[in-house]
């Protein structure tokens, strides 16, 4: 496997850098320190409420996972999140059976679609979450996934 | 697994669709190497920075959970032919690499 391709924009890692010491300690401000309590939480209302402050979400039909209802790889699950609700600020995926259950948190600016698609790691079956910060309220949805063979080593 | 990062920018309908693939092992720390018995050290993307012009319109926090070899769609309002896409991503080693095309 090519690793390290691209090697250039150490530069601006450095910027980055400075960034995040500079940056906020509100949860998720764009380009902030990277949140590593919520990637060290092992439990998910543990990593909701290190990354977004709380672990209470509104279920809201207006936000769809599109995942296989069974996965014969976890280590290789295609997600869709389509969160219908007006100003998107970011759209959050958990894996609750994972040994870290926070997989990635997406940032939206304003134009970009409530949208979001890309491939996680599943330990087991059970349920990806979706937590969608929209207008500065957390709203969630999941679906359940069925894992053949775990995807978390 | 992929050999080469990609990235593909489409405009249609007043929208661009961005689909990228980024090159990395994506390593949890968890591991162990089958040889030695080792534990291959964590080794993942942390930061994704997407950007049209210069200007960022996604941002990704990410731990090792995502996949290997990382894959990312998002659709933005706006953009046009011929402006660039740039992402930039940065690891938890401090490990950094960029990817950028037109939109097509």
């Amino acid at each position: 496997m090519k690793r390290r391709v691209f090697l250039q924009g150490s530069l601006a890692a450095g910027t980055l850098g400075v960034a995040a010491l500079t940056g906020l300690l509100t949860p998720i401000s764009a380009l902030a320190a990277w949140p590593k309590e919520a990637f060290q939480a092992k439990e998910l209302s543990e990593a909701m409420k290190k990354l977004l402050g709380t672990d209470a979400t509104e279920e809201n039909k207006k936000i769809r996972i599109d995942a296989p209802d069974v996965a014969e790889d976890g280590s290789l699950v295609r997600v869709k999140v389509y969160a219908d609700l007006p100003n998107v600020d970011s759209i959050t995926l958990f894996s609750p059976k994972n040994p870290i259950p926070l997989i990635a948190s997406f940032r939206l600016t304003p134009g970009v679609k409530g949208f979001i698609s890309t491939k996680i790691k599943m330990a087991d079956t059970g349920d990806v979450v979706a937590v969608v910060k929209a207008g500065d309220k957390l709203y969630s949805a999941r679906r359940q996934v069925k894992v053949t063979v775990g995807g978390c080593k | 697994m992929a050999s080469k990062p990609k990235l593909r920018a489409k405009f249609k309908d007043g929208e661009t669709s961005v689909k990228a693939v980024l090159i990395h092992p994506m390593e949890s720390g968890r591991r162990k190497d089958k040889a030695t018995g080792q534990l291959i050290p964590a080794e993942f993307i942390q930061e994704i920075n997407c950007m049209h012009q210069g200007k960022t319109v996604l941002s990704v926090t990410a731990g090792s959970g995502l996949s290997a070899d990382p894959y990312l769609h998002f659709i933005f309002a706006g953009g046009a032919k011929g402006d660039t896409i740039k992402l930039h991503w940065v690891d938890n080693q401090g490990k950094s690499g960029s990817i950028e095309a037109p939109i097509k």
